[in-house]
């Protein structure tokens, strides 16, 4: 089994092939046909997945499971997983299965709808596992296609103006980071990431067109790959796309975008910005720690004035990630570990919350605010799971949500204490937002003549959610489960990261000088 | 002599073929011999085009050094003679049925592909101007193909009228560089160039020829022809447009830059550069707005002549192979796409119009896919192979120093994405109006589905275009 992960990577598109090629029909039985084939499939790839973190070896800092072939052009095809990236390949096949399920309900173009899920489900497992630069753009990149489809065809009312957004928001922010991608390529002579993350990138900071760039070469290669990166995180104020891009998507959709899309961005600031380009994270992690701060305060503010479900909830995910930026640019132990727990912890709250606002828009065809109230009379069961996964997003104690804002707040706390005070604020207005949210969709009178008829979560649906409240419950009590595996390469990561600050040693008079003779 | 004679044997070869036929369609039974001669044509091309590919390896000259039969003039001439004859074998049932196969299509097409092959094995501005005007005058001819249509005339007069002016262009250069440099051969011509600098009365002329090629090659700012004549003349037609000339206007281009002035690089490549540059902003910004599909990839060719561009402005070996990789890809693409296009109808009538597509996909959902799988490769999204070519020619660009280009190149690229994705919009989210009926030929079927195949299956393996363009790429840059 030494092709595991070739193997986890492909099944969904061999089913998707299949499906494409031995499906035929419009009819019930062949929508039927499709969705227990594409469940089929990402079960499977779940189970052959925890193959992999069984056999993940914590201890072990490097890359374990590479496989490595000849490609085209002179690259590599190469794949690999590490203590950071094992787990989101987890999630992701962890969450793939539950956002078919979800889609039970859909009727149109059912085949077509499933082979876009499990396309981008290759696509991203690809993306967390790719150990050669161009291997990672081609996944980075061909997952916007299924995506763009996804809310194209089955989104909402504006679905168009959103996947066009989505589209070239995203495509804008990433081609800049082709560029860099060249750059290193022709710098380091390689595009294999171990091998680069070894390598050392100039710091010689040097003047374009009367600009003075301290860090030099890194700053601006880390500046290509963060145009990437923070719009698919997305950051304030790139973040736009994200709330068009929800609202309009079928749940399903914004499931897998909050759960496991968002995560591309922390993950690629993880594995290239803070390893490769160290010199150039530290001359931007101030303005990356403040804008993360501005992020969570002004999302949170936004999300409370909301009166669509979805986008409020979509920009309380803006806000969350804004504590993953904030993690990961504190650059210590304490704040990359919590931000990756924050990613993971997102990855499972944010879902629910999506699949959450699915339960009642299937009944309703409404996610506005206003159109609810009282739903728990009717629904207790349904009211029982949103108010877990609305504590798990306030950050509660005892949920995965705390583990990771805590974490995250502490990291930054020893670097910068003002971001951190900023930033903390942002977790009262979570739960301002969170509660005022539920508080008017589920408590109150239920006096809307349309919801006096409205039927609880039926046996699907609970099941959809039962592992999600597992895992945020068992990540809250026993966070260990997460830090084991990821720790040992954080350590290792924030090493390197210190042996290179202080090696460039920026703040040096020597530098300053040339600063000023410019 | 005979060994001069045996370097351009597969010319000489088509060239008796195409009078033959001329000669016996004439005095037999005309324009019914059309599909046959469409066939035969193409049965010759391919012929030939397994020839020079596998005829031996090495640099032969002829007619002292005036034509020049090199790795890369090899590669060259098999992209186009296999362009052009899946051009116009895909074409062939649609002219038939529209009574538009004249008996002179494919010899006239096979005329201009020997003027192309003459092209790109020139090694002298008198075998140049000698194989750009074969192949020019039977293009301004094709284009025109339809006497009755006013769209077609107008295309083949306009055609004719500014390709006329951009060959006096190009002639005039001639003359400057055979005045200063006091020889027309390339081998001579290069030694003209002192410590790396031309003298100023060789630049004009450079800038003169380069000014014609452009023309040829359809970079903006020489670009004004396209549109009109892409849209004017009959869709086939403007599948071979689209293909083969440009091929051979390229790879003339790269000829004539690298054996001519190879020496001095730093002189041309900016005017590369700016070329490059301006194709791939009006290409994706002129596109936005068209409503037919022709237009549309007239603008589209445009674009991605600024990218091929590209490869050649870096002036290096990395940058022609990226070049000639490049120009494989996107004669693939196109005729892919343009199979596409050939299939859509209405009432047995072709339809070009961008809107009859709406919810096509729903209605034909292989099609759709292959279409949508063509234009995401035209657009550069990976995992299509239009994004390795794409890529090869930033490696290039930026390996020579010319980070800028690269970076106005990737931008330019997302403005170009979104009319790609506009008929992506149309085939799947569009509304559901009156649609077209789609053309059930097997042989455009086997095109289209080639063509998209291709962009699929390049990224696994590149069939041995990888290995010949590095090679044809060593032998021009020195």
């Amino acid at each position: 089994m030494d092709n595991i992960l070739s193997i986890v990577t492909f099944i969904p598109a061999l089913a998707a092939a299949v499906m494409a090629l031995f499906l035929r029909g419009e009819d019930a039985a062949a929508q039927q046909n499709a969705k227990w084939v594409a469940l089929l499939a990402t079960t499977i790839t779940f189970l052959v997945s925890v193959i992999i973190f069984v056999q993940f070896d914590p201890a072990n800092t490097g890359f374990q499971f590479v496989e490595e072939r000849d490609w085209i052009f002179g690259l590599k095809y190469k794949l690999g997983v590490d203590g950071i990236s094992v787990l989101f390949v987890m999630l992701t096949t962890f969450v793939m299965p539950l956002t078919i399920l979800a889609s039970w309900g859909v009727s149109t173009r059912v085949k077509e709808y499933m082979i876009a899920f499990l396309l981008l489900e290759t696509l991203m497992l690809g993306v967390f596992m790719a150990l050669d630069l161009v291997l990672f753009y081609v996944f980075f990149e061909a997952g916007l296609i299924p995506m763009f489809l996804i809310i194209g065809i089955w989104g909402g009312a504006n679905r168009i103006y959103a996947s066009f957004k989505f589209f070239l928001y995203t495509f804008l922010g990433s081609v800049l980071m082709l560029v860099a991608m060249v750059a290193m390529f022709l710098d380091a002579g390689t595009t294999d990431i171990p091998t680069l993350m070894a390598h050392q990138f100039s710091y010689e900071s040097f003047s374009v067109m009367g600009i003075h760039v301290l860090g030099g070469m890194q700053t601006l290669l880390f500046i290509a790959f963060f145009a990437s990166f923070a719009v698919k995180m997305p950051m304030w104020p790139v973040h736009t796309w994200l709330p068009d891009a929800h609202v309009q998507a079928p749940t399903a959709g914004s499931v897998v975008l909050a759960a496991i899309l968002l995560k591309m961005g922390g993950y690629g600031f993880l594995r290239f910005s803070l390893p490769m380009f160290p010199v150039g994270s530290e001359v931007m992690a101030d303005v990356i720690l403040w804008m993360s701060a501005i992020a969570i305060v002004y999302t949170s503010l936004v999300a409370m004035v909301q009166d669509d479900m979805k986008k409020l909830i979509a920009y309380s995910s803006v806000a969350h990630m804004g504590f993953v930026t904030m993690g990961i640019f504190a650059g210590n132990q304490q704040g990359i570990d919590g931000a990756i727990f924050q990613m993971l912890s997102h990855g499972f709250i944010s879902a629910a919350l999506f699949l959450c606002v699915g339960v009642i828009y299937d009944r309703m065809h409404t996610r506005d605010i206003d159109a609810y109230g009282g739903l728990v009379i009717r629904m207790p069961a349904y009211a029982l799971v949103f108010m877990f996964f609305t504590m798990g997003n306030v950050g509660l104690p005892g949920t995965s949500g705390f583990i990771g804002e805590f974490l995250t707040l502490m990291g930054v706390f020893q670097v910068n204490t003002w971001v951190a005070f900023v930033a903390t604020s942002g977790v009262i207005f979570s739960a301002g937002y969170a509660l005022w949210l539920y508080r008017r969709v589920v408590f109150g009178d239920l006096i809307k003549e349309s919801l006096k008829t409205i039927q609880d979560m039926n046996a699907r649906e609970k099941w959809i959610f039962a592992p999600l409240v597992a895992m945020t419950l068992l990540l809250g009590v026993y966070p260990a489960l997460v830090t084991d595996v990821i720790s040992p390469s954080t350590t290792a990561l924030v090493e390197t990261l210190n042996t290179a600050v202080a090696a460039a040693d920026l703040g040096s008079s020597a530098d300053v000088t040339v600063a000023a003779s410019h | 002599m005979q060994a001069d004679l045996s370097v351009v044997l597969p010319e000489i070869v088509l060239s008796l073929y195409v009078m033959a036929a001329l000669l016996g369609a004439v005095y037999t039974v005309k324009d019914k011999l059309g599909p046959i001669l469409i066939w035969s044509t193409s049965a010759l091309m391919v012929v030939l085009a397994i020839w020079i590919g596998t005829s031996g390896a090495g640099t032969e000259e002829a007619f002292n050094g005036m034509i020049v039969n090199d790795a890369f003039s090899r590669f060259a001439k098999v992209a186009i003679l296999l362009s052009a004859a899946a051009v116009m074998i895909m074409g062939q049932e649609y002219m038939s049925r529209r009574d538009m196969l004249r008996f002179e299509y494919p010899l006239l097409v096979a005329l201009s592909a020997v003027g192309m092959m003459v092209m790109v094995s020139a090694g002298d501005l008198m075998a140049l101007y000698m194989g750009l005007e074969l192949q020019s005058l039977a293009l301004y001819v094709v284009a025109a193909l339809r006497r009755d249509s006013v769209k077609s005339t107008e295309a083949g007069l306009k055609y004719f009228v500014l390709g006329a002016l951009s060959s006096g262009l190009l002639l005039y250069g001639a003359s400057l560089v055979y005045g200063f440099a006091g020889t027309t051969k390339f081998s001579g011509i290069i030694q003209a160039a002192e410590h790396g600098h031309l003298t100023l009365g060789l630049l004009f002329g450079l800038v003169f020829l380069m000014s014609g090629m452009a023309f040829k090659v359809s970079a903006a700012p020489f670009h004004m022809w396209t549109p009109d004549v892409y849209e004017g003349a009959p869709t086939p037609v403007t599948a071979f447009f689209a293909s083969a000339p440009k091929v051979a206007a390229m790879g003339l281009f790269a000829r004539v830059m690298h054996d001519a002035f190879g020496l001095a690089i730093a002189d041309w490549s900016q005017i590369v550069a700016l070329l490059s540059v301006a194709s791939m902003f009006l290409g994706a910004v002129a596109a936005i707005g068209q409503t037919d599909i022709k237009r549309l990839m007239a603008y589209s060719s445009i674009a991605h002549m600024g990218y091929a561009l590209m490869g050649l402005a870096a002036g290096t070996q990395l940058g022609v192979e990226a070049l000639l990789v490049y120009m494989s890809i996107y004669v693939a693409m196109n005729i892919g796409t343009f199979a596409f296009i050939l299939m859509l109808e209405r009432d047995g009538k072709p339809v070009t119009d961008i809107n009859a597509l709406n919810q096509y996909a729903k209605r034909e959902p292989g099609r759709a896919l292959g279409m949508l799988i063509l234009l995401f490769s035209l657009a550069g999204v990976p995992p299509m192979l239009g994004f390795f070519g794409k890529f090869m020619v930033l490696q290039a660009a930026f390996d020579a120093g010319l980070a800028w280009l690269a970076i106005l190149g990737v931008v330019a690229s997302v403005i170009g994405a979104f009319y790609y994705l506009r008929i992506v919009y149309y085939m799947y989210f569009g509304e559901e109006v009156e649609g077209v009926e789609t053309n059930r030929s097997p042989v455009l079927l086997a095109f289209f589905v080639v063509g998209a195949g291709l962009m699929v299956v390049g990224t696994l393996t590149t069939l041995g275009v990888e290995g010949a363009a590095e090679a044809a790429a060593a032998t021009l840059v020195k």
